[in-house]
């Protein structure tokens, strides 16, 4: 944790992101988290508007680098791009080629000759957009890189959690599934408990990382204390071409233990959030009734989605060192 | 540091912009008030609450965040992009005359992205432009059809609106050097 | 051919020296230790005040990657690392390629040592054919070409029964084993330690169970087989535990640890560099509790050996995704160093104890000549400088790769000379002993 930046956050608001790349919510103030979540207030209205689309990234160049299938976050990303007026170039590599092919340094490298001013980068591998940051001049956004973070992901959901509560600290979100493989999960931790929220996190215990008490958040089994009195309810995406590993034995005994049914809802609060960072699993994680319910939050995070990542792109445009503003 | 615009001076000057405006637009049909963020906007509803008085007519007004909109934004390599607030116009502007209020008129360039922002939300009847103060030196082809007070300056010199909703009050100040 | 070191403190603790001799080396073996030795015709090598003259220290844990991966490492490159690393013998792992499960290989790598003509290398030839954990390399055939022990490194002996088969059949030649400690199951795909940071960093984690386990099995065996068994890179608090008690058992275990593992911890994953793949290796750093139990048994006498991993990778290889990078971290020319500085100046042991894990232990639990200083051996000798203040740098490596953690590190202490057979094969020019004759 960047203890300078926090300390420099209680001086005074922070106005800006002095930094080159996001590679995860780890290395973010409050301050800068709030930065860009007020921004993307004013983003969204952009997408309200009849012309969807303003001059601030004219002639910045973005390339999307994805090496992991993604409809939703590398669409989300090239909407937000667009919005913002900058070229986008859309590179999608499938993992097996990658294997006899070119490095991905040796990637980015020849993509950066051509002087892109941004690269964001889906990878499998955690650490990609860090190795990536240290090759490349250009900006590096990690739009989820292996089991390590997703950072925009996280700040969607804090947005769409601070829209229809007004804040997040002191609430209880009982984060739930798959917490072992996911990215989510690890960008979530850090934001919420960061802007003071009440974490929990649950999930089998063969699905729970090592050590993770140490982030600060409580875990347990027991997802009926997980649900107990939540103000929202984030579901995790069960992996299913993971299961190979056998983590739990069937996908219905885990519905059954795990899965998040009208029932388990009655024990959070009246006014509890149901999420989910898609894609969803009916009848595994979720059931379709509380999934198309009205706690659901799912749609407006999709749409949510968009806002954020402008923020983040316009306030990474800026870049790291800065002159005197002029 | 001449005050050359106080509380009475700010009141009475707007009270003048709105007879023109009705004068002007012979009556307050098809009108909308959208301020350029930040001052523009106390001014704008300040506007509207005067119009409202002498008309009886409630006008829309909304306000206007021109920051995506800037010219300058990406003219440095590396800088601190600056804060982007909401734009908040909750009328459409098609075929409606709007009429656009910032606080000083200078080189014309937020009023030249507040144009460019205005038509992104549609197509309206009319833009006209009220400002405070033009301070001249304008850099574009630009004008205002409303000025409270034309306030002739060195370019080294700023110009400062405070005003009661921000900064706890009125006035008008002429800083030397280190212009803005 | 007699050359006096003059004036240094001896450190033999095999025969229980430690005090300022000199030193006769007579046709490249040691013919005198004592005080104030007459001259006789000797040339002289005034040893500096607070240089430490030591038998030779030997690293048993080397990759030198010939044959078939020339691109990291040659048996020439290796050698000249080791000497530049205080060595004056390895022993290396048979993971080449091919692997060294026969004659042919053990005898190629042999006639390459010779040709480098620096440290003297002592190759470890397979447990399996081809390492592949199926049918026992020919172990008779290995042991005449030169082999000192077995061991199919890289990876744990496949079953329990074939480490049993290879206990009882390389008991016979007096050949330890020496196990890769690891569950592979447990192990899966694990890039890095199981606990907070690999859980932070999204690494998949290797549990110090997957070796404890490993090691579990090999103190079993050993106890069933009455043969020698040796634990290869230990990480793990567990392990430690495990070889503590089947040593208090009787035993016949040994076990060697690796700087880095008595050095880093898990921490480095995250910083300063996030996802160094210098700091990828297996068994992974791992948390303080397990560093502090190498620690422990570095100072307690649990651990016999230290040893190096010394695991070049090309560039080439490292700069890739954390998750893609081979594990392995040279370590010949940064071991002394960092024992120094870690071990004995932070007051954990003292050099009698140091030189008896790098030089005296590893000699005996391989069964080879050398780690001790008595008249007629070899004068395979090292001479510290224990107070040199040295700075780690990567791209000064005489290794051919150049994949260390401890780039720009500062340390306190250091190797002056490297003297092999009576033949001084390194002098540290940063050392006093640089400008003068030895």
């Amino acid at each position: 944790m960047n203890t300078t930046s926090q300390e420099l956050d209680q001086k005074q608001a922070v106005t800006a992101l002095r930094r080159k790349d996001l590679l995860g919510i780890a290395e973010l103030s409050p301050g800068e988290i709030e930065l860009v979540l007020d921004t993307a207030e004013a983003m969204k209205e952009v997408g309200t508007r009849p012309i969807k689309k303003v001059p601030a990234l004219r002639g910045k160049t973005v390339v999307n680098l994805f090496y992991e299938p993604s409809t939703r976050t590398r669409t989300s990303f090239e909407i937000a791009e667009k919005r913002l007026s900058a070229d986008t170039l859309n590179i999608a590599i499938g993992t097996s080629s990658v294997v006899k092919g070119e490095t991905l340094a040796d990637t980015a490298l020849n993509l950066e000759a051509m002087s892109p001013d941004m690269i964001v980068l889906r990878h499998a591998s955690s650490g990609a957009c860090h190795f990536l940051s240290r090759v490349c001049r250009s900006a590096i956004i990690n739009a989820g890189d292996g089991m390590h973070e997703h950072p925009t992901q996280a700040l969607l959901d804090a947005f769409t959690i601070r829209e229809r509560k007004k804040r997040l600290a002191g609430l209880k979100i009982a984060i739930i599934g798959d917490l072992l493989h996911s990215r989510v999960l690890r960008s979530n931790i850090h934001l919420l408990t960061k802007l003071g929220a009440n974490v929990w996190v649950c999930g089998p215990p063969t699905l729970i990382p090592a050590d993770i008490r140490r982030f600060g958040v409580t875990a347990t089994s027991a997802v009926e204390e997980a649900v107990h009195d939540a103000d929202v309810i984030m579901l995790l995406r069960i992996q299913l071409e993971r299961m190979e590993g056998a983590y739990f034995p069937s996908l219905r005994e885990y519905f059954r233990v795990f899965g998040m049914t009208e029932a388990r809802l009655q024990l959070a609060r009246p006014d509890v959030m149901i999420m989910h960072p898609g894609p969803m699993n009916r009848g595994v994680e979720i059931a379709s009734e509380v999934a198309d319910g009205p706690y659901s939050v799912i749609l407006d995070q999709v749409a949510n989605g968009v806002a954020v990542r402008m923020a983040v792109l316009y306030l990474l445009a800026g870049g790291a060192e800065h002159e005197e503003a002029a | 540091m001449p005050v050359v615009m106080d509380a009475d001076r700010i009141g009475r000057t707007l009270t003048r912009i709105a007879h023109e405006i009705v004068e002007r637009n012979k009556g307050t049909d098809d009108l909308a008030f959208v301020g350029v963020r930040t001052r523009g906007v106390p001014i704008a509803r300040r506007l509207a609450r005067t119009l409202r008085e002498i008309t009886g007519h409630e006008i829309p007004t909304g306000s206007l965040d021109i920051t995506l909109y800037r010219d300058d934004l990406m003219r440095h390599a590396v800088g601190p992009q600056p804060v982007v607030r909401k734009t908040e116009i909750q009328f459409s502007i098609d075929n409606r005359k709007i009429l656009l209020v910032d606080d000083v008129l200078y080189t014309g360039r937020t009023t030249r992205a507040a144009l460019d922002a205005l038509i992104d939300y549609g197509r309206p009847k009319a833009i006209q432009l009220i400002v405070l103060v033009d301070r001249g030196h304008r850099e574009l082809p630009i004008k205002a059809d409303y000025v409270g007070k034309n306030l002739p300056t060195s370019p080294e010199e700023s110009v400062q609106v405070r005003l009661i909703e921000i900064d706890g009050e009125d006035e008008v100040v002429l800083e030397a050097g280190g212009g803005a | 051919m007699k050359r006096l070191l003059k004036g240094g403190r001896v450190v033999d603790p095999a025969n229980g020296v430690d005090g300022v001799h000199d030193l006769l080396i007579e046709d490249g073996r040691i013919a005198r230790v004592g005080r104030d030795l007459p001259v006789e015709g000797a040339t002289v090598v005034e040893i500096p005040a607070g240089f430490v003259v030591c038998p030779g220290l030997i690293d048993m844990h080397v990759h030198l990657r010939e044959p078939g991966q020339e691109h990291k490492e040659t048996v020439a490159t290796g050698v000249a690392s080791a000497v530049a690393g205080g060595f004056t013998a390895v022993a290396c792992m048979p993971n080449t390629s091919p692997v060294n499960d026969n004659a042919n290989v053990t005898s190629l790598i042999l006639a390459r040592a010779n040709e480098a003509n620096l440290a003297r290398v002592y190759p470890i030839g397979a447990v399996s054919k081809g390492s592949k954990g199926e049918l026992l390399a020919d172990i008779a055939e290995l042991k005449q070409a030169g082999c000192v022990a077995i061991t199919d490194d890289g990876h744990p002996v496949a079953t329990a029964l074939l480490m049993r088969r290879a206990l009882e059949y390389a008991g016979m030649f007096g050949m330890p084993v020496i196990e890769h400690c690891e569950d592979p199951t447990l192990k899966g795909d694990g890039v890095a330690h199981e606990g907070f940071h690999a859980s932070s960093l999204g690494l998949r984690g290797i549990p110090g169970a997957a070796e404890a386990l490993g090691v579990e099995r090999g103190v079993l065996l050993s106890e069933l087989t009455g043969s020698a068994f040796h634990v290869a890179h230990m990480s793990a608090r567990a392990s430690m535990r495990a070889v503590r008690k089947g040593k208090e058992a009787g035993v016949r275990v040994t076990c060697e640890v690796a700087p880095h593992h008595f050095t880093l911890t898990d921490e480095a994953l995250a910083s300063p560099i996030p996802y160094d793949t210098n700091v990828k290796m297996n068994p992974p750093l791992r948390e303080a509790a397990d560093r502090d139990a190498m620690l422990a048994g570095i100072a307690d006498g649990t651990v016999d050996a230290i040893a190096t991993d010394h695991a070049p990778h090309h560039y080439d290889e490292k700069k890739v995704e954390f998750d893609r990078a081979p594990f392995g971290i040279v370590g010949l020319e940064t071991a002394v160093p960092l024992a120094l500085d870690r071990l004995v100046h932070a007051g954990l042991i003292r050099l009698p104890r140091l030189v008896e894990l790098m030089s005296a232990a590893p000699a005996r639990i391989l069964r080879v000549a050398g780690g001790s200083l008595a008249p007629g051996s070899a004068a395979d000798i090292t001479i510290l400088a224990p107070d040199l203040k040295v700075r780690i740098r990567a791209s000064q490596l005489r290794s051919r790769s150049k994949n260390t953690p401890f780039d720009g590190w500062e340390l306190r202490g250091g190797v002056a000379a490297t003297i092999v057979g009576g033949r001084t094969v390194y002098v540290n020019p940063e050392t006093v002993m640089g400008s003068g004759v030895i």
